[in-house]
Formats: C-alpha cells, sequence, structure tokens
C-alpha cells in the first residue's frame, strides 16, 4: 500500500483513430499490466461474441457510449486508469478523426506525455502530424509514436525505421522535449508490456516500460511563483482571512515578499495554512491557504507572485486558439474569457493566421477560424490579465474563451 | 523541496475542483449518502474551506430502502461537522404521486431517485451539485466531464459534452439548467481506501467483514430484510460479508470476506479481479448502457 501510494503520476493522453488500433492498444495495456477485471473481461468477451469477432476485441474495453461501439469510433474522451509497481497512470484516450479535434484537445491539454498510433502498413498520415502538432501545441512535453500492426507488415525492420525517419524529419518542426518510437502489435501484445520475440531488432524498451521511466517531475516550472487565488476562506470567529488557491508554478514560502496583481500590492505571506496544518513551502499543484501580513484587498482572479519576477500584465493578448464551435471566430467577435481563476470580456481585434490541420501551414490570408481549426489571434481584455506565455507556464498561459449567449467553451487559447 | 505523491495530487485536484465550484456557481449542494466515496468528499470539503463553513448544504436522497447503520452514521457525521443537512424523500415522492413504486421481489426503487433528486434540485433551486462518482467505476462514467453539464430535465447529453480545458472549468448556466459535479473523477476504488486509510476516516462498519443472513440471487448475495421479497428456492444462511459499496438493500449486494479492518479492506480491493459495480449493483446488470442511459434520463 505504501509504495503504491507514493508512486508518482502520469497523465497520458493518445491519439489515432481506432482503426489505428488505437482502443485496441489500451486494452492491451490495460489487460495485459492486469488492470483488466474478470467482469470487464466477460463483458468484452460477450460482445466479440456477438459482434462476431473471432478473437478478444480489446477495443471494446475503452469505447463507454452506445454510439461508439455502435459506429466503431472514438468520439469523446475516454479516462482509463492503472497502476503499476512504478507508476499510476491516468490515460485519456483521444479520438483520433478531424471533427472530434476539441475533444482532443480536452484530453491532451492536462497530458505530459501522449502516444501517437501510426499504421505501420499506411506510414505518417496527415492525421498523425495533426495529433502531433496538437499534442505539440498544448505543451506535452513527451511524445511516444507507436508504430502499430507491425504484424501486417511482418515485423519488418525497414518499415519501422522508414516511419522514423519521416516522422522525425516533420518532428524537427514541433516543440516537443523528445519524441520515442515504438513498434509494436497492440493485437498481440508484442513490445506493449513485454518485449517482442518477433523484433529481436529493435533495441529500445517496450511500450510500459518507457512509460514508466520517462521524467516528468523536471517538466515543473519551479521558479516562476503564480498563485492564482480561487477563493477567500473567512472565519468570523477567529478574524481569520486566507486565499485558498492551488500553485500554478514555483514555490512560495513564509516569509517570502510577494507582489499581488493586478492591484500592484506589496506584501509578505504570513502563514501559507493546510487543513492539516501550516507548511513550510507551497509548491504546483498544491491546494493550500496563504496568510498575508497587510490588510491588502485581494479577491478571486488575482494572482501572487514575486515581485523580482512577475508574469506580464496587460489587455492585449496573442495567442493561439483551437476553435470549437461552428460559428467562426472573427475580428469583432466578443466573449467572455476565463484565465486560471480569473473571468473577464475579450473581444477579437484580429484574426493572424490559420493553421490548415492537414497540411500544416500557416495561412495569412485568413480572417476566421471554424470549428477545429487553429490560428493566432491577438484579443483586447476589459481587465488586464497577468499572464505567461504558454510555452513557460501552462497554468497562466491559457485561457478558455466561453459564448455569452449559450456559455458553450467555444475556444481553448495559448498564449504566445 | 519533496514531491506529491499521486493522492496527493487527486487530493488537490478535487480541493480545487470544490473550490471553483462555491465560487462560480451560486447554489451547489453536496450529495452525501454515507458510502465511502461521499465520506472522501466531505473530508475535501473540510480541506478546500476549513476554518469557515461549507458555503453549501450536504443532500442524501433516501430511498427508504437504505441499511439502517448507515442512516445513523450519516446522521452522526453531519453533527460532528455542524454543517445543513437536507433529506430528500423517494417515500415522499411515492406518496405524493410523482413516481410509481416498483413491485415484485425485483422491485428496487433506485430508478426512482431521479425524479426525487430533480424535484429536490428545482425546489431549493440548486444550479451545482457535487457527487462521489469516479470514472473507473463504469464505461459511461469514464466518458464524463469533471462538470458534468446537465439540461434543464438534469439529462446529460453524451455526444455534446462541453470541452474541458486545463483546470479551467466554465461553470457558466442558464437559469434552469445545472452542473453535476465530480471532483474524485480521476480516483479508483484503491485511491478511495489508501485515502481513508491515510486519513484515518469513519466509514460505515458494513464495509468491514461481519456475519450477516444473507440469501444468493444472480451470482450475487443479498441481505435478508423487509425491503427485499424472497422468490422460490432462495434461502437465508449466515456467512461473513462486506459490502464493497453503499446503496439500497434492494439491489446492492455484499461479498464473502473475511476483512475486518482498513489494511485487510485496503489489501483485498488491491487484489480484487471484480469491479465494484459488477460485484456489487444490479442496477447496472441490465443492459450494456444501463448508466448511460440512466444518465441521459438525470442520474447521477
Amino acid at each position: 500500500m505504501a509504495s503504491l501510494a507514493s508512486a508518482d503520476l502520469l497523465r497520458m493522453a493518445t491519439a489515432g483513430s481506432v482503426d489505428d488500433g488505437k482502443s485496441t492498444l489500451i486494452g492491451r495495456l490495460l489487460f495485459d499490466s492486469k488492470a483488466v477485471l474478470t467482469d470487464q473481461l466477460e463483458h468484452v468477451q460477450e460482445a466479440s461474441r456477438r459482434r462476431g469477432a473471432g478473437m478478444v476485441d480489446l477495443s471494446l474495453l475503452v469505447d463507454g457510449l452506445r454510439a461508439e461501439r455502435e459506429q466503431g469510433i472514438t468520439i469523446d474522451v475516454a479516462y482509463r486508469y492503472f497502476a503499476t509497481a512504478r507508476r499510476t497512470f491516468i490515460i485519456a484516450d483521444t479520438p483520433g478523426h478531424v471533427q472530434y479535434t476539441r475533444n482532443m484537445v480536452t484530453g491532451a491539454s492536462t497530458a505530459d506525455l501522449a502516444v501517437i498510433l501510426v499504421d505501420a502498413r499506411k506510414g505518417v498520415l496527415e492525421q498523425s502530424k495533426r495529433h502531433a502538432y496538437i499534442s505539440a501545441l498544448l505543451g506535452i512535453p513527451h511524445l511516444v509514436v507507436a508504430v502499430n500492426k507491425m504484424d501486417l507488415v511482418d515485423y519488418d525492420e525497414d518499415t519501422f525505421d522508414t516511419i522514423v525517419r519521416e516522422f522525425s524529419d516533420f518532428a524537427r518542426g514541433l516543440t516537443a522535449k523528445d519524441i520515442a518510437f515504438v513498434p509494436v502489435s497492440a493485437k498481440y501484445g508484442d513490445n506493449v508490456v513485454g518485449r517482442s520475440e518477433n523484433m529481436p531488432w529493435y533495441g529500445g524498451v517496450p511500450l510500459l516500460e518507457h512509460l514508466e521511466s520517462v521524467q516528468v517531475a523536471d517538466d515543473r516550472n519551479l521558479s516562476d511563483a503564480r498563485f492564482p487565488v480561487q477563493w477567500v476562506v473567512r472565519d468570523h470567529r477567529t478574524d481569520y482571512r486566507g486565499y485558498a488557491g492551488q500553485v500554478a508554478s514555483g514555490i512560495l514560502r513564509p516569509g517570502d515578499e510577494v507582489l499581488v496583481l493586478p492591484s500592484r500590492m506589496l506584501t509578505k505571506i504570513a502563514s501559507i495554512d493546510t487543513y492539516d496544518g501550516p507548511v513550510e513551502e507551497a509548491f504546483a499543484p498544491m491546494s493550500v491557504t496563504i496568510v498575508l501580513e497587510d490588510d491588502v484587498d485581494v479577491s478571486r482572479g488575482d494572482i501572487i507572485c514575486h515581485p523580482d519576477d512577475a508574469p506580464e500584465l496587460s489587455r492585449e493578448i496573442e495567442a493561439t486558439v483551437c476553435w470549437m464551435t461552428e460559428a467562426p471566430l472573427r475580428a469583432g467577435g466578443r466573449y467572455a474569457i476565463k484565465h486560471a481563476t480569473h473571468a473577464a470580456r475579450a473581444v477579437v481585434q484580429e484574426v493572424v493566421d490559420h493553421v490548415d490541420v492537414h497540411t500544416l501551414e500557416p495561412d495569412a490570408r485568413a480572417d476566421e477560424l471554424g470549428l477545429n481549426e487553429i490560428g493566432r489571434v491577438l484579443l483586447r481584455t476589459s481587465k488586464p490579465l497577468a499572464f505567461d506565455p504558454y510555452a513557460h507556464n501552462r497554468a497562466t498561459g491559457s485561457f478558455i474563451l466561453i459564448d455569452e449567449a449559450s456559455n458553450d467553451t467555444v475556444g481553448a487559447g495559448m498564449i504566445s | 523541496m519533496s514531491r506529491l505523491t499521486h493522492l496527493e495530487v487527486l487530493e488537490s485536484e478535487a480541493i480545487h475542483v470544490m473550490r471553483e465550484v462555491a465560487a462560480e456557481l451560486s447554489q451547489p449542494v453536496l450529495l452525501f449518502s454515507g458510502g465511502k466515496d461521499s465520506i472522501v468528499l466531505l473530508r475535501i470539503a473540510e480541506k478546500a474551506f476549513r476554518p469557515g463553513r461549507f458555503p453549501f448544504p450536504l443532500m442524501h436522497v433516501d430511498t427508504g430502502h437504505n441499511f439502517p447503520e448507515v442512516i445513523e452514521f450519516r446522521d452522526r457525521r453531519v453533527h460532528e461537522l455542524g454543517e445543513e443537512l437536507l433529506v430528500a424523500s423517494v417515500q415522499e415522492s411515492i406518496d405524493t404521486g410523482r413516481v410509481k413504486e416498483e413491485t415484485g421481489p425485483r422491485a428496487s426503487r433506485n430508478r426512482l431517485q431521479t425524479t426525487t433528486l430533480l424535484d429536490a434540485i428545482e425546489t431549493h433551486g440548486f444550479d451545482a451539485a457535487f457527487g462521489g462518482a469516479r470514472r473507473d467505476e463504469e464505461r459511461a462514467r469514464a466518458k464524463e466531464r469533471i462538470f458534468s453539464f446537465r439540461d434543464d430535465f438534469g439529462g446529460w447529453d453524451p455526444k455534446n459534452q462541453r470541452p474541458e480545458l486545463w483546470n479551467v472549468y466554465n461553470g457558466r448556466i442558464h437559469r434552469g439548467e445545472s452542473v453535476r459535479v465530480f471532483p474524485l473523477s480521476n480516483w479508483t476504488e484503491l485511491d478511495v481506501w489508501e485515502y481513508i486509510a491515510e486519513e484515518n476516516l469513519e466509514v460505515p462498519a458494513m464495509y468491514f467483514a461481519h456475519e450477516r443472513e444473507v440469501f444468493a440471487r444472480d451470482g450475487m448475495l443479498y441481505a435478508v430484510s423487509e425491503h427485499v421479497e424472497l422468490m422460490n428456492g432462495e434461502t437465508p444462511f449466515r456467512t461473513w460479508v462486506r459490502y464493497r459499496t453503499v446503496g439500497d438493500m434492494s439491489c446492492t449486494g455484499a461479498v464473502e470476506s473475511k476483512a475486518t479492518d482498513l489494511p485487510s479492506v485496503v489489501a483485498e480491493i488491491a487484489a480484487t479481479r471484480v469491479t465494484e459495480r459488477g460485484e456489487t449493483r444490479a442496477d447496472d446488470r441490465v443492459s450494456e448502457a444501463a448508466m448511460e442511459d440512466r444518465k441521459v434520463a438525470g442520474y447521477f
């Protein structure tokens, strides 16, 4: 028990379409790591029989909605959980089709690692490039390209090498920290959990071993202290007043001189409290309550930081936006914006360019973003936002746009 | 600087979710059943809001077929916390003709709770309801957002969920609509038990092995009670059991177990080969999409 509870957590996203064997791969990971329980397996065996599949179709473990099982596609993100002795895993299984890009973005936004499926027979398709592009755009530091269906190309080394070369060429333009390539057969389990005997030429480790050993602790931003205030905790009996929130990045300690934005007031941290008592330091992603020395005016949406390392404070923002609704984003459009815990309004000043999700070429002629399109925009907000570039800080560099009439989340923004 | 354990990360995420709801929605409520997941929710709420009071009341949808020891525990826990508890009664919904009681030996009030819940949400004007559901429980739940948007009939539209990015939640809704919020979405059953052990939380005694009069039906063991009618050939017997989930006496099965304390329960869960709902909940065995269908109709 102690070993399980202290194992760390890896949040991963998988991208690919059912045709690539994505759901089968996840089913295989769960199955071979013994995370599938007998009633789930019986369920899948029964469903496989009904569908006339020759062997147990592990993809049925994953696709959860009626429509998905009927159509044989993944429509929305499904979350799956498993643990090994070394790590616990949260898998966001995301859909691969262009029309569900917004759901892929949902799953990718919280991931530390993305597994991108490539069908060995088909090679690097536009779709694989799009998945890698979106993963990198969302700041996922680690990519794994799982070259699947190796059984259907006779476990051929040259086929694998060609895909590695082609993908590496393309990925040079992406911001991912590292990319690993693993030749697998999800259907038969080659190189998923155990090493494959069919591919002695492969010198690397099986997929699971890679997932267990990728270093994600170094990805955290420990230098820039950012604390978005969520909630003011008050206790009238004791005159207690503390600012509750989740540390976005950096480290905060009692005694630190801090700057409150946007008011630019300076004060010091008196104490950092939790239900379990005060702590000597707070770092991401801890949820804590900060008590300040001076009686300054602080409210929800403010950001507490160190005075010598403050985020930019501005009403003008340039960001890459993934658009998630039918009605296009155009200059003049007005939306509600939520950035960390701060709510404001935003007006679109300009659509700068638009990236073709098929070719990934930026197109500066574009003056709007349609559903599932990605491009750079200039926004002006009703109140100043304290932000960092997304590349430096996922928490203070991201925002969502909300349609004020429908209340739907219509855009995901990453600040340049 | 040390690193957080995975349980600490999950706990912090849940605290963040609760505070976002308290800040963005005007009338939240926390659903407390006395079961293990909602016991954890209460601890998360303490961690999120103490030394202040909870910015929401607690509510129990009481089917009238609950285990008596759970009701006793529920009331005691609420009293200890000094918070407010509302009870929405399925019996009252039956008495006022809002729902019709099922009959026969397989009768259950499970489906009826949805109406009672939706009525209570409307009567009190709640716009957000916290639940302890987890994505590892069931395949439809695995698809659901942490902020699960519901229309003004309480219904879930699984094919048109709001995108949910990073930890930036969109709590904006129209009047009459609501959100169901699941702060424990990313927890597994084992995480819940490990957390209960680490926090030393009290749970109803039926979660531990005890001797009980039961009968076998559909491969599950049910407690003999006034709420369940025995069918031909069903013979009660006494054996050592414990419960993995707490629901109605009519649809919640027990498992044979000798785990009488927290460490042995944690060990049992770590070694189990069957999911909790598969092993103990008749309500999920109806069809391949039983949970999805109930959620579309407004169920948790």
